[in-house]
């Protein structure tokens, strides 16, 4: 077994007990980005030199006896999330050459920790997408299939981690970002509740949707890196005062005798793939074998979600990206030589059609005379959607279902309406709307082509150590499917 | 047919805390390096988020109150959407629908007619600044813009009055006791000139006839209460004019040209700009609690009316001269100062309104930067009450310590200033001045008692007042009777 | 589908598009008046709620606590980091296209 496919907590484990050095995990993840990366192209950018360098003096601190808790841990970072003199683009061509000052606080906790960063990974531009394709860059392809997408938009993090060209990765999600690619590419994704943690640093794309998230190769790994970067902010007015407990100690064999699980009838209409159908249906069984109750319920709200949602997400992105105008950093096209022009020309050359349709939909949405018909309205259902979900978290602990209801499609595959284009985000992008916190943990594959499928774990506000453990537990019962591995000799 | 004037002003202050608004970088922003206060923050560089300061909530909750506003409990900020440079995340974090406060007034007091009149607030809230640009120009013609963020990110408080003001010098005196106020409460210099008080205002005529509501203009760029009281007619006769020709006025935001005198077209208002106001999804709601309120309340610093009644009682000043101490807070506090090592408060009073606020006027000098301390004040005045100097001399000394910025002491010493007590040698000139005018003598003798004064005026002539008259008068008898 | 007044027209998305500062073609303006009058038809369907009667409280699971900054001074940024992420730039200042 080559170091770089150790999980998190192994590593940990192993590098304090000086069983292996910080060093040779970096050069492994290294000469596997070298074999590779050319073909998967899931990082934009590769911190090779600084990263030697800092596991050497990394492997120096713990010879003194002075290791942190991540201890050199090889950590990769969506390129959404600023890190102090790291050039981060979001995958835009309007942030070409930006190189922030400064680190987001999920950054300088992770460093603090003793984190070592591997590099920055692709994502669809400004995370709008779910498939990784929308990169003004380069498209990411999916380990278990080159022929088809790893789910977005943090696919370039679910890629790094499922192909072992890193030990664990930071992404985010807004709609599903998160999830969407651990389902993807067969690994594990938290989408923690919405203020677990800060968003300072992270490049805004729609405010009251964007959570920053952990993709992993096991529970036990995402609770680890969840007690160092989870936490109140005072740079984050969005973040949660709410004392963070050791998530470790849910992924014990406690089992979830004492739990409620409800799996809402909308998860299971006729969009679902029959395959993804039946694995989260064995999933189920796994529950029930291991104690836990299930009922069916109901929440009828959901039929609005996508259409809310799109409004709210295009709206605030239009407001959020109004700040890329050319003046400070990042690209500048002078055009004419007049301000008007100046703005067009930066905008409309440094956007991607994607991001630009989006812009001028949420800048409608928000016009006068149109506020109340859209965004008003949109925040109203919003608002019926979370009670719908505060209704079932009275009664059950749980929310169970599929994390997609495709498992992941061709590259070519040709999506043309707006809404299913959000196909991919259909069970994801409600729990945003309402704040929630929800897991992805593979369940099992498909049959004829051995694509990965995710079950979505979705708990109520605060609530991510009983989704940890649930998750915990389903994956020691699937320890089988969980050894399989994507062939990666392409 | 001044009644039909009616005007509402737009003020935004800046309010005096040590931070900025949604970050920590200072506020000392005037004449420094440009970009030199900045931060992630107020720079909206991507990804960095707002963090409301607490001490702007305050000076914002002490002015509502001090204007007698209904505060709304549960408070939002928006986004105002507009494109300029000045303005780093594209939008301004302002207040909308759910403002600080609304519903206020502020009495003020007109002198003619003489009453008391009420203007009514229509809403106080909380928003930032932008940065500042300076636009290079040649021959006319625009060459670029340099933008420098120092002031973005400076808390504002936006004061929207409602229409109620009907001429251009009811619009002064609200806003000279306006800028009292907040310089009481020490929430704002209330400095015009360097901007940390800003005026806007909108201007209409009402028909005549229907007494409807005329079309508005909007008057920017008024820098001083000259330039407001100046613009504000201005644009009060053009439209007037236009009105009297059977011209329309339109709508539109116009600028006060100092230059020129004149107010000069802009931008036109007939289409409504959209700024696309949503709520700052990265800001909580702010909420209110009424024992913040009441907390504040208490708080509230003694303002104007009540320190002129204070002033009356404790230093036995008149009415009006109290009234013009308060008018400008640090009048009063210099004054205050002042009478800690004083106690002749009517003479303080005089010096402190005649001399000093003539030559801080002719200069053009905030009372803040006076050359002259109180305490400087004070030792000249000692010098007198000495009979070091005479008042004329004191006069003429205080003219040079506002000019020098040097002590009374000082200054009497070099020149040579100090009156004459030496008898010998003021005897000597009056022996020539009684030489010079026996006609005067005589009449003196004779009894004609005023014709000494003549006597004495010219001994304070020869010795350019350096002599003491009471002294000078003794003598001058003296001698007389001798003769 | 029922024209109605409330369809966005190629004309406006293009006002839209402008006041967004971004250029579109005539083209790919027609298409996203089609996506939002879609959109629309469907929200339509919400107008049966009594949408007024429905309260949005947004971030509902954090009001309870204070999130203020204390008025303390802390460094700023120097100029020349500042500056640092343009080549545009003139006496210390942020350098863009005259206005007049």
């Amino acid at each position: 077994m080559q170091l770089n496919e150790l999980k998190a907590v192994d590593y940990l484990n192993m590098v304090k007990s000086r069983e292996i050095s910080v060093e040779e995990v970096v050069r492994d993840i290294f000469q596997q980005i070298d074999r590779i990366e050319h073909t998967l192209k899931a990082y934009l950018f590769i911190n090779l030199e600084e990263a030697l360098s800092e596991a050497k003096k990394m492997d120096r601190r713990i010879k003194d006896n002075d290791i942190p808790p991540l201890a050199g841990l090889p950590v990769a970072i969506k390129d959404n999330i600023c890190i102090k003199g790291m050039e981060t683009t979001c995958a835009s061509r309007i942030l070409k050459g930006f190189i922030p000052p400064y680190d987001a606080t999920v950054t300088s906790r992770i460093k603090d920790a003793g984190a070592i960063i591997i590099g920055k990974t692709n994502l669809d531009e400004f995370s709008m997408g779910s498939t990784t394709k929308n990169s003004a860059f380069q498209v990411t392809l999916n380990p278990w299939d080159i022929n088809r997408v790893p789910g977005g938009s943090s696919g370039g993090s679910a890629v790094t981690v499922a192909s072992h060209e890193t030990l664990i990765a930071l992404g985010t999600d807004t709609g599903g970002s998160v999830r969407v690619p651990a389902s993807f590419c067969g690994i594990v994704g938290i989408k923690p509740t919405y203020g677990r943690i800060s968003r300072y640093g992270v490049i805004s794309s729609s405010s009251s949707l964007d959570q920053v998230g952990i993709l992993s190769k096991g529970v036990k790994d995402t609770a680890m890196l969840m007690n160092i970067i989870s936490g109140y902010d005072p740079l984050d007015s969005t973040s949660s005062h709410i004392s963070v407990p050791d998530f470790l100690l849910s992924c014990t064999g406690e089992g979830i005798k004492d739990l409620k699980f409800a799996v809402p009838k909308e998860f299971f209409k006729q969009e679902l793939n029959i395959e993804v159908k039946e694995r989260v249906a064995d999933s189920l069984n796994k529950i029930l074998k291991l104690g836990g109750e299930i009922e069916e319920i109901s929440l009828p709200n959901l039929e609005y979600a996508l259409s809310a949602y799109s409004i709210i997400a295009m709206a605030e992105a239009s407001s959020n990206l109004a700040k890329f105008d050319g003046i400070q950093y990042g690209l500048r096209m002078e055009g004419s030589g007049d301000l008007e022009d100046m703005y067009l020309k930066t905008r409309s050359e440094g956007f991607g059609s994607e991001v630009k349709r989006r812009l001028i939909l949420g800048t409608y949405f928000l016009s006068s005379g149109h506020y109340e018909d859209y965004y008003l309205k949109a925040k109203k259902i919003r608002n019926l959607i979370r009670k719908d979900f505060e209704n079932i978290f009275q009664k059950y602990d749980l929310i169970i279902g599929p994390t997609t209801p495709i498992p992941p499609f061709e590259i070519e595959e040709r999506i043309d309406n707006q809404l299913t284009m959000l196909l991919a985000d259909t069970y994801t992008i409600p729990v945003n709307l309402a704040g929630l916190p929800a897991l992805s943990i593979n369940c099992g594959f498909t049959s004829k082509e051995r694509l990965p499928v995710g079950l979505q774990i979705i708990g109520g506000p605060f609530q991510e150590e009983k989704m940890l453990r649930v998750a915990y537990n389903l994956e020691q019962e699937l320890k089988e499917i969980n050894t399989v591995e994507p062939n990666l000799l392409f | 047919m001044e009644s039909n004037t009616v005007i509402g002003l737009e003020i935004h202050i800046q309010l005096l805390t040590d931070s900025k608004i949604f970050c920590n970088c200072s506020t000392d922003y005037i004449d420094r390096e440009p970009n030199s206060h900045t931060c992630p923050v107020c720079l909206g560089l991507p990804g960095a988020l707002p963090v409301l300061n607490k001490k702007v909530v305050e000076l914002a909750l002490k002015t509502a109150l001090a204007l007698n506003c209904h505060i709304n409990r549960t408070n939002i900020f928006h986004r105002k959407h507009y494109f300029y440079p000045d303005l780093p995340k594209g939008y301004q974090i302002s207040q909308h629908d759910q403002p600080l406060a609304v519903n206020g007034f502020l009495e003020i007091e007109m002198e003619e007619p003489l009453e008391n009149k009420k203007i009514r607030i229509n809403r106080i809230h909380m928003e930032e600044d932008a940065g500042k640009l300076i636009h290079l120009e040649k021959d006319g013609a625009a060459v670029c813009s340099l933008v420098d963020y120092n002031r973005s990110g400076i808390p504002l408080l936006e004061i929207v009055t409602e229409p109620d003001i009907q001429s251009p010098q009811e619009a002064i005196v609200f806003l000279q006791k306006l800028r009292n106020i907040v310089q009481y409460l020490g929430v704002c210099d209330g400095n015009l000139e360097s901007g940390s008080m800003r005026c806007d205002a909108n201007i209409s005529i009402r028909e005549e006839n229907s007494g409807r509501l005329g079309t508005k203009t909007e008057i920017k760029n008024m820098n001083s209460f000259k330039a407001i009281k100046e613009a504000l007619d201005y644009e009060v006769m053009r439209q007037r004019k236009l009105i009297e020709q059977g011209d329309k006025v339109s709508q539109e935001t116009r600028r006060w040209d100092e230059e020129s005198g004149e107010t000069v077209f802009m931008r036109s208002k007939e289409r409504a700009q959209d700024y696309r106001y949503f709520p700052e999804p990265d800001l909580l709601p702010l909420t209110i609690e009424q024992s913040w309120i009441d907390g504040i309340k208490k708080n509230i610093p003694e303002l104007p009316a009540e320190r002129k009644e204070r002033f009356m009682v404790d230093y036995h000043l008149s009415g009006y001269d109290a009234n013009r101490l308060v008018e400008v807070k640090p009048l009063g506090d210099y004054f205050e100062k002042a009478a800690k090592s004083y106690n002749n408060y009517k003479k303080l009073a005089n010096w402190i309104l005649g001399e000093l606020l003539h030559y801080l006027g002719e200069e053009n000098i905030g009372m803040e930067k006076s050359p002259v301390s109180p305490s400087a004040l004070v030792g000249l005045l000692k010098l007198i009450d000495q009979d070091v100097i005479s008042v004329k001399i004191a006069k003429n000394i205080f003219e040079q310590m506002f000019k020098t910025g040097q002590s009374a002491a000082v200054l009497v010493q070099n020149s040579g200033f100090t009156q004459i007590s030496n008898e010998k040698e003021i005897d000597g000139i009056i022996r020539i001045v009684l030489r010079d005018n026996p006609e005067t003598v005589q009449d003196f003798a004779s009894g004609k008692e005023k014709a000494i004064h003549f006597l004495v005026g010219q001994v304070m002539r020869h010795t350019k007042g350096r002599a003491q008259p009471d002294m000078v008068l003794n003598l001058i008898k003296e001698r007389i009777t001798e003769i | 589908m029922v024209i109605d007044e409330k369809m966005a027209t190629v004309k406006e998305i293009g006002e839209v598009a402008r006041s967004a500062k971004l250029e579109l073609s005539e083209e790919q303006l027609k298409l996203l008046s089609e996506q939002l009058n879609n959109t629309f038809s469907f929200f339509a369907k919400t107008d049966k709620w009594d949408a007024e009667k429905i309260q949005f409280d947004y971030h509902k699971n954090l009001t309870s606590l204070e999130h203020y900054h204390e008025d303390i001074v802390k460094p700023s940024l120097p100029q020349d980091t500042v500056l640092g992420m343009t080549r545009c730039k003139k006496n210390g200042s942020f350098e863009v296209p005259g206005i007049l």
